[in-house]
């Protein structure tokens, strides 16, 4: 068995294998591999026992089940209304500028990827972002990149 | 002009009961109808913004005979401008975890589901930490009834409630046809109360003070008080519990930085307000009487003189574009050709007469479109391209 099939085994035996466990399992993946590849989700169809047209279908409608290869750390900037209204493109930028990648884009060594994202839901504290499951709040320039600068440190 | 009121500031919701023990069994020994009556006689509605009573939501799960029923408080909060139910998540949790027993009490459901937003992961281990105390105490008053999270994934249409049953199912969350409603026939295809994290903190005041102490707070057809999430060109952005029925004029003397052009009432799918309209706007649930009411689930963006509002309108079809589930044709190709559309009159490409054919193509898909979604993607345009048509040639 090859990781993979054994990480999707273990989230199957663990959540169930009906239809509804579908989104937890993937999400699972997601933890472990920051993405679904294709590999995946053949392989999450085939331990279901569901077309894996379905998997691809639902993963797709997602946004936070990527599946394009994704950095370890995935930086999600708000880009919804008041975050734009608040600075979020020189934030952007600084962070750009610093990582040498361009949104949409993952740094050659697979630490960062650089997405933007819908409503985050911190508007009152706005520019937002998020850097995998953590929030980063009230940014500027100068306090994006000693966040970026710590997440460089960390272990990949 | 409507009726002026002063901002009437309240403090329920975050107001800090270590009670829910002693609530919750006051609330377990009454009866299933006598729970039902205290709710509707409070006339709360709905905190998500369509405002659908919430006690008779309850009586009709309660009435259905059925071998599984589901109670399912709905945190996918993605309204842009909206971020109460996170707030309320991270420091009241108790009271909408007893509002969901209590659910469960009067409708007779054995399973229960927060469904949080991907983007809120972050509360999910204090969150479940205070579920094991529910279960716990559960367990010990032998009550059958199991609380879950179940995470989104980034999805904002999933906060229909039926796109939200369609994920949770393990589909993409393409919202179904209504009805059958959700009491009737919600997650896996069994009748569902679902209900808004704010609707649930609501309900545990009603029980524990009564329903005249709610009903007495607001105004006719809007009673009680709500959370307000505020935020843009403000001087003190956050999160404000008022009573229901003020003027938006109130509003924005309390909140404005003193040059305030316009206000979003109620997100991205809501309506923005001019600032010769704010005194005859009033917040809260639309009745006979009131006149010019905006119902809201919460979110008040504020918008200074030094923003365009064309950037505003190319803000939000930007994000409806990308948001919309592209289940139905209205509002798959409807949110892109109005993006495209006001690009193309601001470039010159398309004469000014042009911004009236999407004009009637919002009219279009508010009375096609499938969801909320799509239909609501008239609210926001129109009120901007009439309040505001010079911005969108100039």
């Amino acid at each position: 068995m090859s990781p993979t099939q054994l990480i999707i085994k273990e989230l199957a035996d663990k959540y169930g294998r009906s239809r509804e466990h579908l989104l937890p399992i993937m999400q699972g993946v997601v933890e472990h591999e920051n993405y679904l590849s294709e590999y995946s989700m053949v392989e999450i169809a085939r331990e279901m026992d569901i077309p894996a047209a379905e998997v691809f279908g639902t993963a797709t409608f997602y946004s936070f089940l990527e599946t394009q290869k994704m950095g370890r750390y995935i930086i999600r900037m708000c880009k919804t209304i008041t975050c734009a209204m608040k600075g979020k493109s020189q934030v952007l930028l600084a962070i750009q500028d610093m990582l040498k990648i361009k949104i949409g884009e993952t740094t050659a060594d697979g630490r960062f990827s650089l997405m933007q994202t819908n409503c985050l839901g911190l508007c009152h504290k706005a520019p937002a972002m998020l850097i995998n499951h953590d929030a980063y709040t009230d940014l500027t320039p100068e306090k994006v990149r000693e966040i970026i600068t710590e997440y460089m440190n960390k272990p990949l | 002009m409507a009726t002026s009121y002063q901002l009437k500031r309240a403090d329920f919701i975050f107001k800090n009961e270590n009670d829910w023990e002693q609530v919750l069994s006051k609330i377990l020994n009454r009866t299933s109808q006598d729970l039902i009556n205290e709710l509707i006689s409070s006339e709360l509605k709905g905190r998500g913004g369509a405002g659908f009573p919430t006690g008779l939501k309850w009586k009709v799960a309660s009435e259905l005979e059925a071998p599984e029923k589901y109670v399912i408080c709905n945190a996918d909060e993605g309204e842009p401008g909206t971020f109460k139910d996170r707030e309320i998540l991270e420091r009241v949790p108790y009271k909408v975890l007893t509002a969901m027993v209590a659910c469960a009490h009067v409708i007779g459901a054995k399973e229960g589901y927060i469904y949080l937003r991907g983007e809120y992961k972050f509360l999910e281990p204090e969150l479940e930490k205070v579920i094991d105390e529910f279960e716990y105490y559960l367990k010990e008053i032998n009550f059958d009834f199991k609380i879950r999270v179940f995470m989104g994934s980034g999805a904002y249409i999933c906060g229909e409630e039926t796109a939200l049953f369609e994920s949770m199912e393990g589909k993409r969350g393409e919202p179904r046809n209504k009805p059958p409603y959700p009491t009737n026939y919600g997650y896996n295809g069994a009748p569902t109360v679902i209900n808004n994290v704010e609707t649930l903190a609501h309900t545990f005041t009603i029980f524990k003070y009564g329903a005249k102490k709610f009903y007495d707070l607001g105004v006719q057809y809007s009673r009680g008080t709500k959370l307000f999430s505020v935020s843009g060109d403000t001087p003190k952005p956050g999160i404000y519990e008022l009573e229901l029925g003020m003027s938006l004029q109130d509003f924005v003397f309390e909140f404005g930085d003193g040059d305030t052009k316009a206000v979003q009432v109620g997100g991205a799918s809501g309506f923005l307000v001019p600032r010769k309209k704010f005194a005859d706007t009033a917040i809260g649930f639309q009745g006979k009487l009131t006149g010019i009411s905006l119902p809201t689930g919460g979110s008040m963006m504020l918008f200074n003189s030094s923003r365009s509002m064309y950037n505003v309108l190319d803000n939000y079809l930007e994000f409806f574009r990308e948001e919309s589930c592209g289940q139905c044709t209205p509002c798959r190709v409807g949110c892109q050709q109005l993006l495209l559309g006001i690009k193309a009159v601001k470039r010159g490409e398309k004469p000014a007469s042009y911004l009236d054919k999407l004009l009637s193509l919002t009219e279009t898909m508010q009375v096609t479109a499938k969801c909320g979604l799509g239909q609501s993607v008239a609210n926001s345009f129109s009120s901007i391209v009439e309040n505001f048509r010079e911005e969108m040639i100039y």
